[in-house]
């Protein structure tokens, strides 16, 4: 998994149909510091994530898993909401 | 699989409910003269390490899913073994 932030979120009304109801949201991959690192990517969400929250996510075909029984085609998922990112000696903050 | 170090942990409540029980530690991969290998990740615990520790991480969902033992979950990464030593062929 990785840590990230919700910048933004995509709406496709049409869309492959077990995309339907699923919130797509855009995700910023954030490093150590706490810092943008690599490019942000469209991410299903399956905790509930909103603008500006601090996330963690799951890549490759585990990343389907929270929406089984349904197949639902997705390769990055936001699977937890971060409450505290303890990394000693970093700059790391949360909105 | 990588060495990595682990250099902290995450607190998330709400989250999917099969990393419940499991320490998410922030993990920094290295490379073999111990300096940073790309950006750190994070991985649940399956051994009890802690921060500081050396770690073998593996980065792959079904790996990751086995070494938790939670068949169907969201993890493709996991702390598998506290490393002791590593010997390179000098």
């Amino acid at each position: 998994m990785q840590l990230g932030r919700v910048i933004g979120n995509v709406v496709c009304t049409v869309k492959t149909a077990s995309l339907a109801g699923q919130r797509l949201l855009i995700v910023q991959p954030l490093g150590r510091e706490g810092r943008a690192m690599g490019r942000a990517l469209v991410a299903l969400d399956s905790v509930g994530a909103g603008m500006g929250d601090t996330v963690y996510w799951c890549r490759g075909r585990e990343a389907s898993f929270p929406f089984l029984p349904a197949d639902v085609p997705c390769e990055t998922t936001i699977v937890g909401l971060v409450d505290v990112v303890n990394i000693p000696g970093s700059t790391f903050a949360i909105p | 699989m990588l060495i990595a170090r682990i250099i902290g942990d995450v607190v998330a409540t709400h989250k999917a409910p099969s990393h419940h029980g499991r320490k998410i530690l922030v993990v920094q991969p290295l490379d073999l003269d111990g300096s940073d290998r790309g950006g750190a990740v994070l991985a649940l615990d399956s051994v009890d390490a802690g921060i500081g520790d050396r770690v073998l991480l593996v980065t792959e969902g079904f790996s990751a899913m086995t070494a938790v033992g939670r068949p169907d979950s969201p993890i493709d990464m996991a702390v598998i073994g506290v490393i002791d030593a590593v010997h390179l062929d000098d």
